[in-house]
């Protein structure tokens, strides 16, 4: 009997233990959703500012007590921001340039992974560890030199000086090489045997097979063209060929004091909108491609 | 076995990479090198037939410059405040995350959001939810504190001239710092987080067998596990601290500064961009190299420290 | 279609750039293939068989030698104008491709005079997938098939353009032991149907000697032997040889020959007419024992394997050069296991001796 109430005992302690972790288990997990959304608020709430300031009339921005929601809300504060930065004219600028230099990159890039998975050629190895090692080397190096070509190709303000310079990311290069290697050599080899040149096998085995890959590159060259800022103002900073992103800041140039805050948190939704859109739709590419590169678009 | 035919095709499909990169990568290394060397270089100059003396005279110019100081210690200052503050938050961040389940992805995309923005719109956002609207010129009568001002007055703060004239440099560095952090966020999280869904979820089990507390585990197997994805994080943080530019333009515009105070804040990057224009190429090639050399001793010292204390 | 083989010689360069040691992978390899015919070459891994088969299919050039396709040099012909079929060991399927586009896709890369229409490509394609009886899945991606499946998708790849020539290479390794023997079968049947010249490679040497109509034995690049193969299993012309083939495999021996007679340690066997004195090695397949208790050969027996049709008895000699000796004799014939000795006569024709130092044959006559 004795030994029995040892027993009982024993399971009513091993009860109240499970029953005690089970407690501190809930207050864990509530504590780490509490922190979470907390941190996810203070992430998100630059954007809702912007949203929100960007409807509101500028009477109620001004207001000593902010509101959390327009009273009246103002589209019209798009329209002017439209027209104050015409924007109509950045879009298109930034879309040329990204478009263009996102299709030269894309080929010479392919072309050249392409070369280094898939040829046997002398200097290789040598080639390629050169090309690895030019990444090591900050950007910011290689702008002087740069700018003073640009200079004297005599392509200062023109489209040539905002896309010719970037065509060659190594980085690119080196994923979609990555990519390619993982591909058989067997399917090469049975589409010889089918065939199939080398272009015509790239185009039909290699691309679709690194479609994902390619989407990527392609986000990121698209939002790196959206998002550049320091190289279009040295190079190209007019009115035919200001990019967005320069053309936002040359239109605000005041970022303090008494300003127009709405027009100009408009504006900065107009120039965040398509970024967003790509991000919902494409998300997986951008995470995917954003977690082996670290590099920023 | 190489034959002719591949050699030949393999040149040519290189080839436009190999041009591209001859003019505006290799040529560009050797170039800079080159005028950093020659004392006072000056493109404008130089298309006169100016000639220049071989010699340190640039890095004795740049070093000895008030203004590139200043540049320093504000780059080196932003970068040891934000790396290990943005590190850690992230880790936090991504530790938690691995610890639920529902609503996982939602707020991993949540946490992500930052990193697809534009750091010039955004600053602007943020230069907005710090401004102190329609401060007069004596600095003491607002129609409003911003919406910052507000958060700390509810809690019962006092308001801080974060950003306008005449405010302080200690209030413009801790904005800069809160929007650095906020933008380096992202990218951290999204490594840390893809390396410790990695981590194989027997060493877990392996340590509640043994009834290992949480802290324990945290310190003694996540972090150690996590250890070569965050020497990644912290590397490519300092990298990108050191480079440290259109942030700043975002929020205090391309005068680098507070009203009134121009350049106080500027970088070392910003520094190198601000001699281009000038043709002052022999300076802005000196500041460059010692922004490599710096970067590269970082980049070394992290390398070495994580070769001792990393896991692996 | 004939395929001849004339000297055909590969020599790879070092790999290692410290040494200069040069691989030989295939040497002095002539051989007329006729037409028609499935050919099987046999060797362990590293004996140059890939090799010999990637240089007929134009994907590696040969150092030197020829060959030849019918009267055609297509030495230097690339592996697009050779006209070959080539089915990879791990079938090389295109994995975003359906089987129809996979099986179309050769059909599509012709060019000129050869260029079909689409009904006509459609029709050869469905001709194929017929021929490998996979009509019905059409529209599948490799990914959702067996490795069977996938198997025949890549002999349908590679007959749709009607080869000259069908070259496979270790095309039943990936297939478990069932799927293997169904379709060793039905590469049997499909060159029986089509006629065309196959050749395949194999490490695997009842594999090819159960469905070819020629064998090529190879080591270290070296052709050992070529014949029907039964006629290679019968008379082999090396120790290599009569080693590689046959399952169990054959029991090799230390012997003496005095007198023409052979001595397996100090017991003679066996009447060698015609063998001059000398150390050999006696090679004795399997089925060459009878069970006789007045026969020559007397072993300590371990064990007897029943396995049906017939019994397998695992025995131990003083000569020989494996741990154990293994002869299959008659199930009909009981032994009796207590017995610590079994005693047998030898078969003639399933004895052969080979030098000692060069591992040739040495003939003798049997009577």
């Amino acid at each position: 009997m004795a030994k029995n109430k040892d027993i009982v005992m024993q399971e009513r302690n091993l009860q109240t233990v499970s029953a005690q972790q089970r407690i501190v288990k809930i207050v864990v997990k509530a504590g780490t959703y509490l922190f979470l959304s907390i941190m996810a608020l203070i992430v998100l709430f630059p954007f809702y500012w912007m949203i929100i300031s960007s409807l509101k009339t500028l009477d109620e921005y001004r207001q000593n007590i902010p509101t959390f929601w327009p009273k009246i809300i103002v589209w019209g504060n798009y329209a002017e921001a439209f027209s104050q930065a015409s924007l109509g004219r950045l879009f298109l600028n930034t879309a040329f340039v990204g478009v263009v230099s996102t299709i030269l990159s894309l080929v010479i890039t392919v072309l050249s992974a392409f070369a280094f998975a898939r040829l046997e050629f002398k200097g290789k190895d040598l080639m390629f560890g050169a090309l690895l090692a030019t990444m090591m080397i900050p950007g910011e190096l290689f702008t002087i030199t740069n700018y003073a070509t640009i200079n004297n190709f005599g392509w200062m303000k023109t489209f040539y000086a905002l896309i010719i310079p970037f065509l060659v990311s190594v980085f690119y290069i080196y994923l979609l090489r990555q990519n390619f290697l993982q591909i058989p050599n067997e399917l090469y080899l049975a589409a010889k045997v089918d065939g199939c040149g080398d272009l015509k096998y790239l185009w039909k085995v290699m691309i679709p097979l690194s479609l994902p890959t390619l989407i990527s590159i392609t986000i990121l060259k698209m939002m790196g063209a959206w998002n550049s800022y320091v190289w279009p103002r040295l190079v190209a900073n007019d009115e035919a060929h200001r990019l967005i992103t320069n053309g936002l800041r040359n239109a605000f140039t005041a970022t303090t004091g008494d300003v127009n805050y709405p027009v100009q948190m408009a504006a900065v939704a107009i120039v965040s909108a398509p970024l967003f859109l790509v991000f919902i739709f494409l998300r997986k590419y951008i995470m995917k491609g954003v977690s082996r590169s670290g590099i920023k678009g | 076995m190489v034959d002719s035919k591949q050699q030949w095709k393999a040149w040519l499909y290189l080839s436009p990479a190999i041009v591209l990169l001859l003019i505006f990568t290799v040529w560009p290394i050797i170039n800079t090198v080159r005028l950093a060397f020659l004392e006072g270089y000056n493109a404008l100059e130089a298309t006169w037939g100016a000639t220049y003396n071989v010699g340190i005279g640039n890095f004795i110019e740049v070093l000895n410059y008030k203004d590139f100081l200043t540049c320093l210690k504000n780059t080196v200052l932003l970068t040891f405040l934000t790396v290990p503050l943005s590190t850690l938050l992230a880790l936090l961040i991504a530790v938690a995350l691995n610890s639920i389940k529902p609503l996982q992805k939602f707020l991993q995309t949540i946490f992500f959001l930052p990193y697809v923005t534009n750091s010039i719109a955004i600053g602007m956002v943020f230069a907005a939810m710090f401004n102190i609207i329609g401060l007069r010129p004596s600095g003491d009568v607002a129609d409003s504190w911003g919406i910052i001002n507000n958060i700390i007055m509810f809690f019962g703060g006092d308001p801080v001239n974060w950003i306008n004239a005449q405010s302080s440099y200690a209030a413009n560095m801790a904005v800069m710092t809160v929007y650095i952090v906020w933008n380096a966020l992202p990218f951290k999280i999204l490594i840390l987080l893809g390396g410790l869904q990695s981590i194989n979820k027997q060493y877990y089990d392996a340590a509640r067998v043994d009834g290992t507390p949480r802290r324990r585990v945290f310190t003694r197997i996540t972090v150690p596990l996590l250890s070569p994805m965050l020497a990644y994080v912290v590397i490519t943080g300092f990298i990108g601290g050191f480079k440290e530019y259109s942030s700043i333009v975002g929020i205090f515009g391309e005068k680098m500064g507070p009203v009134g105070d121009p350049y106080s804040l500027n970088t070392m990057v910003g520094y190198i961009y601000e001699e281009l224009p000038e043709m002052n190429y022999g300076v802005a090639s000196a500041a460059a190299l010692i922004l490599f050399v710096i970067i590269l001793i970082v980049t070394i010292i992290n390398g070495w420290v994580s070769k001792k204390r990393v896991h692996f | 279609m004939r395929v001849v083989l004339q000297n055909l010689t590969k020599i790879f360069p070092s790999r290692n750039k410290k040494s200069n040691e040069e691989v030989v992978a295939v040497n002095d390899f002539t051989f007329e293939i006729p037409d028609g015919k499935l050919i099987g070459l046999l060797g362990p891994s590293g004996c140059g068989k890939s090799t010999t088969l990637y240089m007929i299919s134009g994907l590696q050039k040969p150092t030197s030698g020829q060959i030849l396709f019918g009267d055609e040099d297509v030495t230097d012909l690339p592996t697009e104008a050779r006209g070959i079929g080539l089915v990879f060991q791990n079938y090389a399927l295109y994995p975003h491709m359906t089987v129809k586009q996979n099986i179309l896709f050769p059909l599509q890369n012709l060019k000129g005079a050869d260029k079909l229409s689409k009904e006509e490509m459609m029709e050869r394609a469905y001709n194929a997938a017929k021929l490998v009886q996979i009509e019905d899945l059409l529209d599948r991606k490799p990914s959702e098939m067996s490795g069977g499946q996938q198997q025949r998708v890549a002999i349908a790849r590679a007959l749709v353009k009607m080869p000259r020539v069908l070259l496979l290479d270790e095309p039943l390794s990936n297939l478990d032991a069932r799927l293997r023997l169904q379709t060793r079968e039905e590469i049997r049947r499909i060159q029986r149907e089509t006629g065309i010249t196959t050749i395949f490679v194999t490490h695997d040497q009842e594999e090819a000697m159960s469905i070819s109509d020629m064998i090529v034995v190879m080591k270290l690049g070296v052709v050992q032997q070529i014949g029907a193969p039964q006629d290679v299993y019968d008379d082999p012309a090396n120790l290599f040889v009569a080693k590689f083939l046959g399952t169990p495999p054959i029991n090799v021996f230390e012997g003496t020959v005095r007198g023409e007679k052979l001595y397996l340690a100090e017991d003679c066997v066996m009447n060698v007419p015609g063998v001059a004195d000398q150390d050999v090695f006696v090679g004795i397949r399997p089925e060459g024992f009878e069970v006789n208790p007045n026969g020559a050969m007397r072993c300590s027996l371990n064990n007897v394997e029943v396995m049906g049709r017939d019994a397998s008895v695992v025995s131990e000699h003083p000569a020989s050069v494996n741990p154990v000796v293994r002869s299959i004799i008659d199930s009909d014939i009981r032994l009796d296991l207590s017995n610590k000795n079994v005693s047998f006569s030898l078969k003639a024709h399933k004895v052969f001796l080979f030098n000692k130092d060069t591992e040739e044959r040495i003939r003798f006559e049997v009577r």
